[in-house]
């Protein structure tokens, strides 16, 4: 990609980026699972960024079918960690267009994000990386990997969708 | 009980149908579990294949502890603590690796990998310092069984053959026996998960066989998931007291009747050929098909060492009310195509996003939370206690859903407090 911005591009995978945060931050589970391409990969990994997810341990590693079940569990009303769901606000940064041709986009982005819970208040941080494809319904994630900055250290319980 | 001023007395907290709620809260009596029972019984601390070359090392815990377990040139394994004897700087912040010494970046004196002080620099500073006494201290003992490594920081007491009992020592046995070479590996990475609760939740949540239906509810009924009825009502299972705190779930009367090898992992043979073909080999094809069939043990082994079946997880306790579960999947030997089936479910139900243990850390976080109301001051753990039985090995065994495994912990943690 050159070193012009493509004005255009940006603010359309903003608004795309800002739309999943939203969606996110409101529990709209259905919503946000329609955001997924049939191949799509939902990837948490831990102790590092750049581990093996097919041999190493992630904290999530989600085809699309279990992207399917994670949102088919809180549906059932008894997903306790999310009764109440967390109070959620996070703020979408440093995007960054990464390489786009005519069918994918990659891009490069932060968030923080701030939730409440029963526990407390806990502040979560992330560098996450998108693999955006065009389709007949937009702009949809084929890949989604959020590396939290703390992903080597214990953890809280990690339940809304980062 | 006035534990503010007084020693607490532990006869009068653990009873034995129903324990006080101060044994979660107390800083003191926090304080008398590090002294009785996390620095002084043998703690699970790492696995063999976790350091499986000449001076590798990892980061390990006993409790609040920082242990860093190595294995030295000579192929001994070591556990050392983290603290420079000169003034106490840690003397590795890696989280693992390779390297036959540790120097402390503070003065550089530098370690060999199984302790001793090897040197300091400008050693004319020094006139009368004995060497001898100034390496990194060490975890007083060390042992192994089957892989699995466990320290002590007492001189004496049982050996760790004694520890384990015939019990804990079966539950090995029986899972190092679903690899085709007889060995479990570590070698999956760990999760780290925190939940702001005291470590005894944890411990009798892992045997309590009466929860999974409800905490559990969400994801087996999604997932289709069999597990649900392996705690059923009219399950055959059974939980047992293994004796000195160790207690399990044991799932074989239910697998034996269903009668179906790998589907003690929800799956049939025919989707692992080749692991069910070298476990033919190895075993002979009558031993491997009950190997398959039994499924791996679901064994708590007190005080932090849970083998569920297809992971393992290591309880650390660093507060009255904060503990981590290190979790990973199991792997066997030898069994390529097994081992990736079990890091994805794994990954799936473990760790902090995971369907089952984020449920679980909940209801931890919920029960600290809620132990600290004034009222009823006590728990209740009375379930079965009617329908306690001895079975053919002598265990004290009761119903799937019964709380015999939480009595038998609680009945251990009263005898190692008062010792």
């Amino acid at each position: 990609m050159n070193n012009t911005i493509d004005l255009a591009l940006m603010a359309e995978v903003q608004q795309f980026l800002y739309r999943e945060a939203r969606l996110q931050d409101s529990h709209a589970y259905d919503d946000w699972e329609a955001l997924w391409t049939d191949d799509a990969i939902y990837w948490v990994p831990a102790n590092g960024a750049d581990i093996d997810p097919e041999e190493q341990m992630s904290i999530i590693y989600d085809n699309r079918s279990r992207i399917g079940l994670r949102i088919k569990q809180f549906h059932t009303g008894k997903r306790h960690t999310q009764l109440p769901q967390s109070s959620l606000g996070r703020v979408v940064s440093n995007i960054e267009i990464l390489d786009a041709n005519d069918s994918e986009i990659q891009v490069a982005s932060n968030a923080l994000i701030y939730e409440v819970s029963q526990r407390g208040e806990t502040v979560w941080a992330t560098r996450n990386e998108f693999l955006l494809r065009r389709t007949d319904d937009g702009l949809r994630m084929a890949r989604k990997k959020v590396v939290l900055v703390n992903n080597d250290q214990p953890m809280y319980t990690l339940s809304f969708l980062v | 009980m006035d534990s503010q001023s007084s020693t607490p007395n532990f006869s009068e907290l653990v009873k034995e149908d129903r324990i006080h709620g101060s044994l979660y809260t107390d800083e003191q009596i926090f304080q008398l579990e590090l002294e009785k029972i996390w620095y002084k019984t043998w703690v699970y601390v790492g696995h063999s294949s976790e350091v499986p070359n000449a001076n590798d090392f990892v980061r390990k815990s006993i409790g609040p502890q920082d242990v860093i377990m190595t294995r030295g040139r000579d192929g001994n394994v070591h556990l050392l603590l983290n603290r420079c004897p000169h003034r106490a700087n840690q003397v590795c912040v890696q989280a693992k690796g390779n390297r036959g010494t540790f120097t402390c970046p503070y003065h550089g004196w530098t370690f060999s990998n199984s302790g001793e002080l090897r040197g300091f620099p400008f050693p004319d500073g020094y006139d009368t310092a004995d060497r001898s006494e100034l390496g990194l201290a060490k975890v007083n003992r060390v042992a192994e069984y089957k892989g699995f490594i466990f320290g002590s920081f007492a001189d004496e007491g049982p050996s760790l053959e004694e520890h384990l009992g015939r019990g804990g020592r079966d539950a090995i046995d029986r899972l190092v026996q679903t690899s085709p070479e007889g060995e479990v590996e570590i070698t999956a990475g760990f999760l780290q998960h925190k939940a702001k609760a005291n470590w005894k939740f944890l411990v009798e949540n892992e045997t309590d066989g009466y929860h999974p239906q409800f905490v559990h509810a969400s994801i087996f009924s999604v997932a289709k998931s069999g597990i649900g009825d392996l705690y059923s009502n009219d399950s055959t299972a059974v939980a047992r007291d293994l004796g000195d705190g160790h207690t399990e779930n044991d799932l074989r009367p239910e697998f034996r009747r269903i009668d179906k090898p790998m589907n003690w992992f929800g799956t049939n043979e025919q989707r692992l050929p080749e692991y069910v073909e070298k476990m033919k080999a190895a075993y002979g094809e009558e031993q491997a098909r009950k190997i398959m069939i039994d499924g791996t043990p679901h064994v708590m082994i007190f005080p932090n060492l849970f083998i569920a079946e297809i992971q393992i997880f290591v309880i650390q306790a660093v507060a009255v009310d904060e503990t981590i579960q290190h979790v990973t999947a199991l792997q066997f030997k030898g069994a390529p195509d097994l081992n990736r089936r079990l890091r994805q479910q794994t990954m799936g139900s473990v760790g902090p996003a995971g369907f089952l243990l984020a449920d679980d850390s909940e209801m931890y976080e919920r029960t600290q939370r809620g132990v600290a109301a004034k009222q009823p001051e006590w728990n209740y753990l009375g379930r079965g206690k009617h329908r306690e039985r001895r079975d053919e090995e002598g265990y004290l065994v009761a119903d799937a859903t019964d709380e015999v495994t939480s009595r038998g912990i609680w009945r251990h943690y009263r005898e190692l407090m008062e010792s």
